[in-house]
């Protein structure tokens, strides 16, 4: 299905309403919005009518869940410098931040980690209880998407130097801020409750 | 009009994102060029090809439950006969994969890929790689729900809505295939999520100068309101769907009542999503009519401006009314006022849309091609389909219809339509673009009046015996002594669907000649004045040959004071 070879040539076009790795970034998030939404809604209403969840959500590691709070919140507060250096096309300082982020990443991954063995060990699995169901998959489900969001960051570390890399540092920031965001409404719902 | 500075002298060769290496020939080329392409042509056609395969496997499906509806306990195809459990598992493969594996790749995946770019003047997606990226992983979810026809316990047998209990511990055999099925579910449902970034991002940032988004083809429109509609309402679902598959793996309960768990909430999650989808499914395929009836009827599209605010709205109000599919689920009582009045406002911007594009005939100048025949039959059938739906919408008589045949009546005389003839219509008229031939048209005019005849014959019956109280997704109506006078209409409905499957014959005959041979289509062929009728048949890497800008709307055919039948977008102004 070979089409004929033509010269292509170069079409003006309208102006784009925001860039589009930007914009890319936007519509991908209302989806995500959407998905951890409809999972915390439904973790609410069950919990309105289950008030004995409380003893469940009792066995959380509030302190760990702190710590992770902080964790997160500053490694947003990096990804806002290292964005602010690529703007000004600082490559080295953006990579340096960067990678302060992608440390206090993998920092939360390993509290959460803990978290999570100390929980198995306590024989608290997705099988005990609703609530444990819906702790795992909503924790699980943030995790990934860390997880994700640390590739990204990689990927841009690594590529610092190239411009067009450094160009995507907006949208990687704008998605690992959805990521901390997400996190501020797990930490309440499912640590802070019962205490 | 703001357009960016004036373009550099026109180079030979320009880089555009979907060109590659200088390699002409060799395995690799090969590869880069049929299998892992980032042309959104050729990932269009793979979508087509892939949802067109899909079809055949849900029409075999369809074939197997009517003939057992028709002729109960008797052996199908030389195979013995199918018992219950298999019968749970046709339907609910049938469903699924039409829904997901056939109207979303094809209306979506096929249609959209093709011709988003092409209709607005732009040389590729904004992500092309994301595109690739969206079709493998759609591959993906296809290799996993076949599989799971083929592992211990068979493929999932819960019904395309998959209640709980039923698909959390009800059939123990069934674990595996449900588990295979939420599995591949949820690709699939990253795959739009994936290809509807593109869709979204390429109308908004990639249109050629002077494209308005008001002169956007209605098309355009459409394929931007349903995956809008699809990436806001999927993302529950997804949640849900975990939740689901942690039950089904681990019995963790979430849904399961006397682990403290709730079975409605799965069906909250599930139509929230689910009916939202219904209209991501209608409207690329009224976005292909409303291209298609212009045309052929040399007039422009009556009330564009209205169709789009009201496609707006219907949007809004699409998820306000998921809960009309569980009136008789036992939920509370007092929520049956507020979705009657949501589900029955819904019907007034439809009709707005439909109502418009049959205005649009008015005192035109028809010319009856296969594509128009399609067009005309889908907003037909359609209109069937969508006033069942205002008795469905009312909860009071829905409690006497729900889980009848008059249900599967009417969401098969929307959906077929929609999924069907909206495919038909796009592919008998956008093929010369596609492939650089023509579809044949006997053929084709062959292929729709058998369709019509004999889909009519398939579902009529079944709104006959819905309203005679006949319960759908029965294995062997036989156990009820109420159901055997109607046995008649089982009948009929089979043979109309022994005919509907036969005369898709022509088409596959018209399909496979369209793909051989030379390649003999103009490069607008049928006259028409969108932007995808200015790039050569079939469109190179890059798609346009030519320099040119938009001028006018995209449907100023028989405009009045001109000479000519009709203004296309690209050809300038002569004063």
């Amino acid at each position: 299905m070979t089409a004929i070879a033509h010269p292509v040539p170069v079409l003006r076009r309208q102006p784009p309403i925001i860039p589009s790795g930007r914009l890319g970034m936007w519509w991908f998030l209302s989806s995500e919005i959407v998905t951890f939404g409809g999972v915390v809604v439904s973790y609410i209403l069950l919990r309105l009518v289950h008030p004995d969840w409380l003893h469940h959500s009792a066995h959380t590691l509030l302190s760990a869940g702190a710590i992770n709070t902080v964790v997160l919140l500053t490694s947003s507060l990096t990804v806002v410098l290292a964005h602010r250096a690529a703007e000004h096309h600082d490559c080295c300082t953006a990579r340096r931040f960067l990678s302060i982020s992608f440390g206090l990443g993998v920092m939360f991954l390993c509290v959460k980690a803990f978290e999570y063995h100390h929980e198995l060990s306590h024989g608290l699995t997705p099988r005990t209880a609703a609530f444990w169901g819906f702790y795992y998959t909503m924790t699980g489900l943030h995790g990934l998407h860390v997880i994700a969001g640390l590739i990204a960051m990689l990927y841009l570390i690594l590529g610092a130097r190239n411009p067009k890399v450094l160009g995507r540092v907006a949208p990687v920031g704008l998605y690992w801020h959805f990521v901390d965001i997400v996190w501020i409404f797990l930490f309440p719902l499912l640590y802070v409750t019962a205490h | 009009m703001s357009v960016q500075a004036p373009a550099p002298p026109v180079e030979p060769v320009h880089e555009s994102p979907s060109h590659h290496e200088p390699q002409t020939s060799g395995f690799f080329h090969f590869l880069r060029t049929y299998v892992f392409s980032v042309d959104h042509k050729m990932i269009g056609r793979q979508y087509l090809f892939t949802g067109l395969a899909m079809a055949l496997v849900g029409g075999l499906l369809a074939y197997i439950i009517r003939h057992q509806l028709a002729y109960p306990g008797q052996a199908v195809l030389g195979h013995h006969p199918i018992s219950a459990d298999n019968y749970n598992a046709m339907i609910t493969m049938h469903g699924t994969i039409m829904v997901f594996w056939v109207a979303m790749p094809i209306l979506i995946g096929a249609f959209g890929n093709f011709l988003i770019p092409l209709m607005i003047g732009a040389d590729d997606m904004a992500f092309p790689r994301l595109n690739m990226l969206s079709y493998w992983t759609f591959f993906l979810s296809t290799v996993v729900l076949v599989a799971s026809f083929f592992v211990p316990g068979g493929a999932a047998a819960s019904g395309w809505t998959a209640y709980p209990s039923l698909s959390v511990n009800g059939i123990p055999a069934n674990q595996l295939g449900q588990a295979l099925w939420v599995l591949a579910v949820a690709l699939e449902f990253a795959s739009m999520l994936i290809g509807g970034i593109n869709y979204l991002t390429t109308p908004l940032n990639m249109r050629v100068a002077g494209m308005s988004l008001f002169r956007m083809p209605i098309f355009v429109w459409m394929q931007m309101a349903a995956t809008l509609i699809f990436m806001l309402s999927v993302g529950p679902l997804i949640g849900g769907a975990v939740l689901l598959l942690f039950d089904v793996l681990f019995q963790t309960g979430v849904y399961l009542p006397d682990k403290g768990g709730d079975p409605l909430l799965w069906q909250h999650l599930f139509w929230f999503f689910g009916h939202p989808e219904v209209y991501v499914i209608f409207l690329p395929a009224i976005g292909i009519v409303g291209e298609i009836i212009p045309v052929f009827a040399r007039k422009p599209l009556f009330g564009y401006k209205p169709i789009v605010y009201s496609t707006i709205v219907a949007g809004f109000l699409s998820f306000l009314v998921w809960a009309h599919h569980q009136f008789i689920s036992g939920l509370d009582p007092r929520l049956a006022m507020p979705f009657s009045i949501t589900t029955i406002l819904i019907s007034v911007p439809f009709a707005i849309v439909l109502f418009s594009m049959i205005a649009t005939f008015w005192r035109g100048s028809i010319e009856f091609t296969t594509a128009m025949l399609f067009a005309i039959g889908m907003i037909a059938e359609f209109l069937v389909g969508g006033t069942t739906g205002i008795i469905n919408g009312s909860a009071a008589a829905d409690i006497y219809v729900h889980d009848t045949y008059y249900i599967v009546g009417h969401f098969h005389y929307t959906l077929f339509p929609a999924v069907f003839y909206g495919t038909f219509a796009g592919l008998y008229y956008w093929w010369p673009k596609m492939f650089g031939r023509r579809l044949d048209e006997r053929l084709g005019k062959i292929h729709f009046w058998g369709t019509t005849l004999f889909f009519n014959m398939t579902f009529i019956p079944m709104l006959l015996m819905g309203i005679g109280g006949h319960q759908r997704r029965i294995f062997d109506p036989r156990v009820f002594t109420y159901t055997a006078p109607m046995h008649n209409l089982h009948l009929i409905a089979t043979f109309g669907l022994y005919g509907l499957l036969l005369y898709q014959l022509p088409f596959v005959i018209a399909f496979v000649k369209g793909l051989v041979g030379k390649r003999t289509a103009e490069r607008n062929p049928w006259n028409a004045a969108t932007l995808e009728w200015h790039a050569p048949s079939p469109p190179g890497h890059g798609n346009f040959d030519q320099e040119f800008e938009v001028h006018r709307g995209p449907y100023e055919y028989s405009h009045p004071g001109s000479e000519k039948d009709f203004l296309p977008q690209w050809l300038p102004t002569t004063n």
